[in-house]
């Protein structure tokens, strides 16, 4: 049929069609249902925003639009045909370009040798090569997206490694660009870049898709938001018709309380005392150094930050995993830098929930019960001497379950079985156990769907209104500024400034680029 | 020290090194894809067997070296459906590997040949034997260019063949799509997938590889240096390449030259039996246990300061 129409009324029709539609996805990973019959039309030189919490199942969608899954039902069309997209080397064929949220680059290659992998064009790579060079210098020119060819991809930092990511896209001849979680890596100014780029690419014609779980994105740069919810598409909105409110209703499927709730901070005697302290790595590399500040009780202390700017090798430092090179870390009058241990150190009272929660805050192949004694199991009613009292472990997992509202409320389940939530949950009931005078706590919502995100940022209020000290560090700038009383910026290991809850934002993002008026 | 014995000393170093060379730019191919091979003495023991094996029964050494390539591959195969299919531990699969061969080779030569595990001794006709380069009888009396005569030529086919395997693998890896993809899976094969280029099937290119280089080797051992298979006689020659190759950072260019340092210290263990140290006879034994000590010094200084390829060694899953 559609060969019997005259060019004249093809042409019209060719411009109207959607770049990519979904028409009834479904894929399932053993027993979770990932996409449940997801049908979705992204039209062609638009941003297109999906969003949703984590496990949602936005970047399944998109793997399965980019080959790298097989959808077990479902069709997808590329520019109205309908295409078999079996493997990446399909998707990239039918003109499908994707940045992962963890970058696919060969760290020991130049930006040229990364960009023309996949597309070498022939046996040899040098004319490939040659190509590429120009072609940079071109897509360097329209997208002011400059980056030296030559450079060793390892040694750039990670804002030019994504725009690397892009040059390989567009390189092989992308016309729908797919980002996953862009902007968790980068400082607001070059997330602002990103978007400029982004508009740019819109504005050639080309067709983005932005996954994101950060709906202040969504508002400042989408035309469209898809919402998606356990697995389901919830809705498809015109950005400039809907609201953060309704995006975030849509998400959680109930009305969620964006700003925390919280009086002013009534602080009391320092708790934890941070003096010119500095860690070096085994290269000489000062990645803290000579950091100072102090936290008292009934305050929550915010460090935002880039992610690598420090923060970890600080956790590490004050809840005793690695030993300061120089400097003091005193906690209620004593040093506890020197003891280099974390088992001692949690035993002064200090409390730590670990930023890398699959490794270091459980094991994932322990039932709950037995992540959530974890560095307690000494612990006189848990057993006697060598034995381990197996009911009263379970006892205790059950009561915190039920305490935290772990779900499900199983001890006995897979610590790798529970969502980050309510894993989050199980780490956060066994630090708060010992009723400690500080808290120390790395990215408490990273991977968190809303729900928990909230339960968590009302327990870590309650915590400071009961007089303890909080130490908070997060590469959220939202959940920083929304729960801090103080807030320091972290970077390059030092500290920046510091400012206070109610600061301008983009103060706050200049300190995390390094930019700092008060350098003294 | 008689330094008329040198020509003889380098040539024969270049003889010793060919089995290293070859292990070693198998290692290395294999390698810089990411799989890690510990079974390079193995398939090496293997395909030496299977050479000495066929050339005595058809009296040919082509075919011998059919015979070693095909079960040098062979074994290459099973370990790199260990590796690659399977997601298996590529050190156990390598050990098992050589444990294998070592034991197969002595126990068939026992039952086919009847020779304490020892295959019959090879007539000239069914072996690789030193080709004199035109010319190389006339400068025999010449001063210097007689000496270099004497170290360049009246090497095997399969001794000049080697030597242009380095410029070739070199040339291949930094210049040719194939090699750019075998560099990148080895450090990033998700970086491969997602460009939409199969990593199992780059792996096993190189893999094979691997098997045809290790069965090039074995052959060598058994028809070209020596005239019959005896057991154990790899003696260590897969480990010493992955020495070098470590050693040389998995670059062609440093794997030939440590693997002619390596060849040296052999040729000199053979050439300085019985030499005097302050009046005392240097016992055999020492001399020939310096390229296994050099071994160990070399992977003991060296091995903090060579970066192996990524993912080597690492199963490839498509989860992240």
């Amino acid at each position: 049929m559609a060969l019997s129409l005259s060019w004249e009324r093809a042409e019209p029709k060719f411009t109207m069609t959607p770049a990519i539609e979904l028409i009834g996805i479904d894929k399932r990973f053993g027993a979770v249902h990932a996409n449940k019959d997801v049908s979705m039309t992204i039209a062609q030189g638009s941003i297109h925003g999906i969003i949703g919490e984590n496990g949602a199942g936005k970047s399944t969608l998109m793997s399965i639009l980019f080959g790298f899954y097989a959808a077990d039902k479902g069709e997808i069309k590329v520019k109205g045909q309908p295409a078999k997209i079996k493997s990446s080397f399909d998707a990239i064929n039918l003109g499908i370009g994707m940045v992962h949220q963890h970058f696919m680059l060969v760290d020991p290659f130049t930006v040229l040798e990364n960009v023309v992998l996949g597309a070498e064009g022939g046996r040899l790579i040098g004319p490939a090569l040659a190509k590429a060079r120009a072609e940079l210098t071109r897509l360097a020119r329209d997208y002011e997206l400059d980056v030296d060819p030559d450079a060793i991809v390892g040694e750039l930092p990670v804002g030019l490694q994504q725009r690397v990511e892009i040059l390989k896209a567009l390189f092989k001849g992308a016309e729908t660009l797919i980002l996953d979680e862009p902007t968790g890596v980068l400082t607001p100014d070059e997330a602002d870049h990103l978007f400029r780029i982004l508009g740019q690419l819109r504005d050639q014609g080309k067709t983005v898709i932005l996954i994101t779980h950060k709906l202040r994105e969504i508002m400042a740069i989408t035309d469209h938001v898809s919402v998606m919810r356990r697995g389901e598409l919830v809705a498809t909105k015109q950005t400039s018709q809907t609201s953060v409110e309704e995006l975030a209703e849509l998400m959680v499927g109930r009305r969620v309380l964006l700003r925390v709730e919280k009086g002013k901070a009534k602080p009391g005697a320092v708790v934890l005392e941070v003096k010119n302290l500095t860690w070096r790595d085994s290269k000489g590399t000062a990645r803290v150094d000579n950091v100072s500040f102090t936290v008292r009780a009934g305050e929550i202390v915010g460090i935002a930050g880039v992610s690598g700017n420090g923060q970890s090798e600080l956790l590490e430092l004050i809840s005793g995993i690695s030993k300061p090179t120089s400097g003091q870390i005193i906690f209620e009058g004593k040093d506890i830098g020197i003891l280099g241990d974390p088992r001692h150190v949690r035993q002064e009272g200090l409390a730590h929930v670990p930023e890398d929660r699959q490794h270091r805050g459980l094991i994932s192949s322990f039932d709950a019960s037995e992540s959530g004694i974890l560095g307690w199991h000494y612990d006189e009613s848990l057993g006697h001497g060598f034995r381990l009292d197996r009911e009263a472990v379970v006892n205790r997992c059950q009561s915190e379950m039920r305490e935290f509202d772990v779900r499900p409320g199983d001890p006995l389940l897979k610590s790798a079985k529970f969502s980050g939530g309510n894993q989050q949950k199980i780490i956060l009931a066994r630090e708060l156990k010992r009723n400690p005078d500080l808290l120390i706590v790395g990215q408490p919502t990273r991977g968190v769907d809303i729900g928990a995100i909230e339960f968590i940022h009302k327990r870590l209020i309650e915590l400071r209104d009961q007089g303890k000290a909080v130490l908070l560090v997060s590469v959220e700038l939202d959940e920083i500024r929304s729960l801090s009383d103080r807030i320091l910026v972290m970077f390059a290991g030092r500290i920046m400034g510091e400012r206070d809850a109610s600061s301008d934002e983009r103060e706050i993002g200049l300190l995390m680029a390094g930019v700092s008026k008060d350098a003294a | 020290m008689d330094f008329s014995l040198l020509p003889e000393i380098l040539a024969s170093t270049i003889r010793l090194s060919v089995p290293l060379v070859l292990a070693c730019l198998a290692g290395l191919w294999s390698e810089r894809s990411g799989i890690v091979d510990i079974g390079l003495e193995g398939k090496m023991l293997a395909a030496a067997f299977a050479a000495a094996a066929a050339a005595a029964h058809f009296q040919s050494a082509w075919i011998g070296m059919v015979f070693a390539i095909l079960v040098s591959l062979g074994l290459a195969l099973v370990h790199g459906y260990a590796s690659i299919n399977q997601r298996g531990n590529q050190v156990v699969s390598g050990v098992a590997i050589n444990m294998m061969a070592a034991g197969l080779a002595v126990v068939l030569g026992n039952t086919w040949f009847k020779e304490g595990g020892r295959t019959p001794a090879l007539p000239g006709s069914a072996r690789f034997l030193p080709i004199d380069l035109p010319g190389s009888a006339v400068l025999a009396d010449v001063p210097l260019l007689g000496a270099i005569a004497t170290i360049i030529s009246g090497h095997s086919i399969i001794t000049y063949v080697t030597i242009l395997l380095v410029p070739l693998t070199a040339w291949a890896l930094a210049k040719t799509r194939f090699g750019l993809r075998l560099r990148a899976v080895g450090e990033n094969p998700h970086a491969v997938d997602t460009a939409g280029i199969s990593v199992a099937l780059l792996r096993y290119k190189a893999v094979i590889i691997a098997g045809i280089l290790c069965g090039v080797a074995g052959a060598f051992l058994s028809t070209s240096l020596s005239a019959s298979f005896v057991r154990d006689m790899t003696a260590g020659r897969g480990f010493m390449a992955l020495a070098a190759l470590i050693f040389a950072g998995w670059r062609a260019w440093p794997a030939l030259f440590a693997c002619l340092l390596f060849g040296f210290l052999q040729a000199s263990g053979n050439y300085l039996q019985g030499v005097h140290l302050g009046g005392v006879e240097v016992p055999v034994q020492f001399i020939n246990m310096l390229p296994y000590l050099l071994t160990v010094i070399l992977l003991a200084g060296f091995i903090g300061k060579s970066i192996p390829p990524k993912a080597s060694g690492i199963p490839y899953t498509k989860d992240r």
